[in-house]
């Protein structure tokens, strides 16, 4: 007689499982468009049919919850009822024995603390004012709305130049974007419902590199106005290529060497190659740009003169001042920050680190891109540094895979206390404590001291990366409303208050992705044509193909290769390989063409101007 | 070309042809309920899907576009399964009293149901209502909606007023009021449009027969009908009246039959407007410093209140005069009244027109008096009539074809085009003419005003040395694009016809509903009316001089002033 039984997976165990894993990548692939109240209902009917049954707030209360709130999406519900669902919210939340009940509980708390008015909203009129208006999802979590299914379809067709005329509609780095954007627009991506998010960026890259050079656009007939562009970065060179289209001269005042903001002086050349860079900045001064290099706007009478001489002004300075730690010897040789690092490389003067031992400090993407840039550089050992643990991280995953696999120590949970230097004033360590992970901060775990004793990590380099800040004193004594350090403009690119004076991208919103900062240029284009009398419209006079009709079935998604680390870790050559001619067919027909299919035939499938 | 095979049979068609299209030009047909071509491609309904080879899903045949080699099914098992299960889940959202529905027996989700040979429910039915204002001319019925979609598109992409939206996500997804608005706040031109245009019974005008049922029954009242020029091309079709036989003069008798007293003809007050109208125009156009042009036609209350909702600042540039329909009414209660001996109270003035919008002209302030009362007391749609004349099982078939009755019936053959897109415009041309001229013009001399147009279309003619600029336009998306290319100095015109509708009143919000749009065929109708008739000038109507001799002395005087010219902004829009 046996006692003890192996445990097996039965079918329908099996068939559960897959389901809850198809519904993880459905919400995933989460919709913008949804009613929030609807989605609550689901979610409680969801964590309802997971009560086991045993205590009575789960058992009864999430159905009487799922019922409350379908009332007030149904229009019977009066105001009270919103009261009532928080009432009994609280009560199963305080009273659920386990977690299937009180966490459930708590959701319906968050919602109906967190959309109060929907609900408000429901009741009053009875009927829900949501809209599915935003039926393409990589498209709507594109900061810049890039037509991402357009130019998909015209890579498909074998038409990469059309493609890159597609993008260069919204967005006219897209060279540079094949190569490093951190492709918002693939973790909303519908495919996830069937496999994986269609490789975006990947497409994007292969259009650019098959099409080689596609010449601008004709300007429109001059308009005669003149706009001051403060910033060569994504953000001002966006708007100045958009403004020249419309017929407006822009000139882009740059206090750097070179154009390319923090393309060049943030992101290294092994990531983004200065030749490819350059493909996407030649082509926006083929429209008639003007550029002053290695001049800055230094002070408030500079910025009168500006606002005087020209029509307009567009401030995008970036975020290019280092942030400082706040450590006990920061000033000591051999402490630099990561702004530092990087705009030398920018200038093109490669650092030196062969016998050296390297500490970075931080856990975001230019943490990682100072610790491959540091082993490039030849040093002996690179170490990051991180109070929280490698899963906390900001860096984007595969930027963390990468530095680890071309040899970079990364040390989780330890936290910098004070830097050592030597009677010299040269550096010799950085002191950490170890540290353990702990309840959460602002939805985030946060670190806690394990109250050991320091201990010293000997470094020769120690970079600081730990973010950046913005150089904007000037603009605050020129009287530009400020946020902090940021620049105060609204969501029109305008600063309240100042006529004719717009601001966008890093500055003004604090440091955040080359796509946001383009985009902001984008609106501060069409904003400041508006503005000056004009409505210039922005279209590709590219037709995009018809969607073709056939299964969609699971395929795997093409990611793309990178060369080995033991190839790429000693030089500063760009490292990813672009897709092939197959792997690219492939990939763009696994695109489901929102556009098209579901409600994007119906309406918002697609923008075909601005 | 690409070669495909559809139900076995190998066809070639241009690249780019839909699957429905590739289907239909070679005689095989798919069914379809969302689609309406050009306007409404959206796949929706998933009535008209197709079997592809080599795919598991299938797809609609209405937005797919054929690929070279493509083996088509249309009727598979598979899909017919398909169809019949997506056309019981419509139903279960469907309220179908189709016996009490204004769409009954002219309903394509009743004929699919029918085609499909459905027997019982399989779903269990969901069915919302959602509140309407019943008074208002247009109705929507939530009950009744599929959500097909086609309304929104027709008032967006055709009418460019956008009064419909999708409201709601998810499960509660349908159609109703931008913004949620009042309908009446929602610049609605009432049209008519959306229910010309939606495949079942959620759209219709306010059902006004059981008022006229009453008044009809009052045997104190003088009861008098009008009938529009465009209902006499379309009242037929719906009865199974060929055009040759579906006369005014049959239709006359049915409106007897029904207990009207007298049935006259609103193409007696067309001609009459086009002497007002013309007059008005000529007077402005001899003073053009003191005017701003060009002058727009008034006799379509749906362009009215597109105007004033969407062009406020251009409501002066309106005719002052009067709608065909309002001089009607309002001759009927003053000249008429008195020719009678009668209390204009004790009249009932009504009106047969294929419109919507004239429900609520009808109604506003201005138009009427105290002494008179309404000038037109009840207005029905060319469906409502026709309802009337099956409910009264009036054979059609034997009617006499007796003239209407005398005064008010006299009508030229420029009046019986003003049921149609340039008509108006063309009518006012021949009688301008001739009163600038002294002499008439060729009758047909100016036909290239005729037909509908996308965009819009213009003319330029010669009244004895001054060039007259005019321009016309049909249906309201094309009428923006006419005013704006005007407000922007891109276009300039003298003289403006518009009419709310696409092919004007002949496509009217009021006509017969068909799965096609019948106003080309319908005017074409109206235009052998007037190249048959005897009289083609306005100017030379007997009725309308013998008005003027006996009553109102002249055009634009004392008393037309008072009886047949407006205030467009002296109504509320509500």
């Amino acid at each position: 007689m046996a006692r003890q039984k192996i445990q097996t997976v039965s079918k329908v165990e099996a068939t559960v499982d897959r389901l809850y894993e198809e519904l993880g990548s459905r919400v995933n692939a989460v919709s913008t468009n949804s009613c929030p109240i609807d989605v609550a209902l689901g979610f409680v009917r969801l964590c309802h049919s997971q009560s086991c049954g045993k205590c009575t707030p789960c058992r009864v209360g999430l159905g009487q919850l799922a019922t409350l709130i379908e009332s007030v999406l149904d229009g019977e519900a009066e105001m009270s009822t919103i009261d009532l669902i928080e009432k009994t919210a609280e009560s199963v939340y305080l009273t659920a024995d386990c977690a299937i009940g009180y966490e459930a509980a708590n959701m319906v708390l968050v919602s109906v603390r967190g959309f109060r008015e929907d609900f408000e909203q429901h009741i009053k009129s009875g009927k829900c004012m949501c809209q599915f208006d935003r039926p393409v999802p990589c498209v709507t979590r594109c900061p810049a709305n890039v037509d991402i299914p357009g130019y998909i379809a015209l890579a498909a067709a074998g038409r990469p130049e059309d493609a890159v005329r597609q993008i260069r509609k919204d967005n006219p780095f897209p060279v540079a974007c094949g190569l490093i954007c951190e492709h918002p627009c693939e973790n909303y991506c519908r495919r996830q419902m069937i496999d994986d998010p269609v490789n975006i960026r990947g497409i994007k890259r292969y259009v650019c590199d098959k099409a080689g050079e596609v010449p601008a656009p004709e300007c429109m007939p001059s308009t005669g106005k003149r706009i001051a562009i403060i910033g060569g970065g994504p953000s001002g060179l966006t708007c100045a290529y958009y403004l020249q289209l419309m017929g407006h001269q822009t000139t882009v005042f740059e206090e750097k060497k070179h154009l390319g903001g923090m393309l060049r002086y943030g992101i290294p050349n092994y990531r983004l190659p200065r030749e490819r860079l350059q493909s996407d900045i030649d082509c926006i001064l083929s429209t008639g740009v003007e550029v002053k290099l290695n001049t800055r706007i230094d002070s408030p009478d500079e910025l009168k003169k500006l606002k005087e001489d020209y029509d307009a002004l567009y401030i995008a300075i970036g975020a290019h001042k280092d942030k400082k730690i706040g450590l006990e010897n920061e000033d000591a040789e051999g402490v630099i920050s990561a702004v530092e690092m990087l705009k030398a490389i920018g200038d093109g003067e490669y650092p030196d680190y062969k016998g050296k031992k390297v500490v970075v400090i931080g856990g975001g993407n230019v943490a990682m891109d100072c610790t491959r840039t540091a082993v490039r550089a030849g040093a002996d050992k690179v170490s990051v540094v991180y109070r929280r643990r490698i899963a906390d991280m900001t860096a984007l995953e595969e930027e963390i895979f990468g530095a680890q696999a071309e040899g970079a120590e990364i040390l989780e949970l330890v936290a910098p206390t004070r830097i050592e230097k030597d009677e010299n004033g040269k550096l010799r360590g950085l002191w950490v404590n170890r540290q353990m992970i702990g309840e959460f901060k602002r939805s985030r775990p946060a670190p806690k001291d394990l109250g050991e004793n320091e201990t010293l990590i000997e470094c020769d380099i120690l970079v600081v990366a730990v973010g950046q800040a913005i150089d904007s004193d000037r603009f605050a004594e020129y009287g530009l409303p400020m946020k902090w350090d940021q620049i105060d403009a609204d969501g029109f690119a305008m600063i309240v208050g100042m006529d004719g004076v717009f601001s966008g991208g890093d500055c003004a919103t604090g440091p955040a992705t080359v796509i946001k900062a383009i985009a902001a240029g984008k609106a501060a284009a069409a904003n400041i044509d508006e503005y000056l009398g004009f409505n210039h419209i922005i279209e590709s006079g590219v037709d995009v193909p018809k969607a073709r009709v056939y299964d969609r079935q699971p395929c795997g998604r093409v990611n793309m290769r990178e060369k080995e680390a033991g190839e790429r870790n000693n030089n500063f050559d760009p490292f990813e390989y672009g897709m092939s001619d197959k792997e690219a067919m492939q990939e763009a027909n696994r695109c489901l063409r929102c556009d098209h299919f579901g409600y994007g035939c119906f309406r918002g499938g697609r923008t075909h101007k601005w | 070309m690409v070669n495909v095979t559809i139900n076995g049979k190998n066809i070639s068609v241009k690249e780019g042809t839909t699957i429905l299209d590739a289907a239909l030009q070679n005689g095989i047909l798919i069914p379809t309920l969302c689609f309406l071509k050009d306007i409404n491609e959206i796949g929706a309904c998933r009535i008209c899907v197709v079997e592809i080879e080599g795919m598991e899903r299938l797809a609609a045949a209405c937005n797919n576009t054929v690929e070279e080699g493509m083996v088509i099914y249309t009727n598979s098992p598979k899909v017919m399964a398909a169809r019949k299960s997506t056309l019981e889940l419509i139903l279960s959202e469907h309220d179908y009293s189709c016996a009490t529905c204004a769409r009954c027996g002219n309903c394509q989700l009743q004929s699919l149901a029918e085609e499909f040979g459905l027997s019982t429910d399989v779903y269990k039915k969901k069915i919302r209502k959602i509140k309407w204002n019943r008074e208002f001319p247009l109705i929507r019925d939530n009950e009744k909606c599929i959500k097909c979609m086609r309304c929104i598109q027709i008032c967006d992409k055709v009418q460019s007023l956008g009064v419909w939206d999708v409201c709601g996500t998810g499960a509660r997804t349908t159609v109703d009021v931008k913004g949620g608005l009042e309908i009446y706040k929602a610049d609605c031109s009432l049209c008519g449009q959306c229910i010309t245009h939606c495949p079942v019974g959620a759209l219709h005008e306010r059902d006004d027969k059981n008022t006229l049922y009453k008044a009809l029954a009052d045997k104190d009242k003088v009861k008098i009908v009008q009938v529009a020029p465009a209902v006499r091309a379309a009242w037929g079709e719906e009865l199974g009246l060929a055009p040759e036989k579906a006369t005014i003069g049959r239709m006359g008798e049915a409106l007897r039959q029904l207990g009207f007293d007298y049935v006259f003809d609103t193409n007696f007050s067309a001609d009459l407007t086009i002497m007002e109208e013309g007059s008005e125009f000529l007077k402005r156009f001899s003073d053009r410093e003191n005017n701003t042009f060009p002058m727009f036609t008034s006799c379509c209350p749906g362009w009215v209140r597109f105007m004033r909702t969407q062009y406020p600042e251009l409501v002066p540039q309106l005719s002052t005069a009067k709608s065909p329909q309002q001089m009607f009414g309002a001759v009927v209660k003053s000249f008429f009244a008195e020719k009678i001996g009668k209390d204009p109270k004790d009249i009932v003035s009504v009106s047969i027109m294929p419109c919507v919008a004239k429900k609520a002209e009808a109604a506003y302030e201005n138009m009427g008096s105290d002494e008179r009362g309404r000038d037109v007391d009840i207005v029905l749609t060319t469906r409502e009539l026709v309802k009337m004349i099956k409910a009264a099982s009036i054979n059609v078939y034997t009617l006499e074809d007796k003239p209407l009755d005398d005064p008010l019936s006299d009508g030229t053959g420029a009046a019986v085009i003003f049921g149609t897109t340039g008509g108006v415009m063309e009518a006012a041309l021949r009688s301008a003419y001739f009163l600038a001229t002294g002499a008439n013009p060729d009758p047909d001399a100016f036909r290239v005003v005729r037909g509908y147009h996308k965009g819009w279309n213009e003319a330029e003619f010669d009244f004895g040395g001054a060039k007259v600029r005019c321009a016309i336009a049909s249906g309201l998306n094309n009428t923006r694009s006419l005013i704006e290319a005007i407000k922007s100095g891109e276009a300039e015109y003298d003289f403006v016809e518009i009419m709310a509708c696409p092919g004007g009143c002949a496509g009217g919000g009021g006509q017969p509903i068909h799965p096609y749009d019948s106003f080309e065929y319908r005017g074409e109708l109206l235009h052998k009316l007037d190249s048959d008739s005897k009289l083609r000038f306005s100017h030379e109507n007997p009725s309308v001089q013998k008005l003027y001799s006996e009553y109102l002395s002249a055009p634009l005087g004392e008393k037309s002033h008072h009886l047949l010219h407006t205030d467009h902004e002296g109504w509320k829009i509500k």
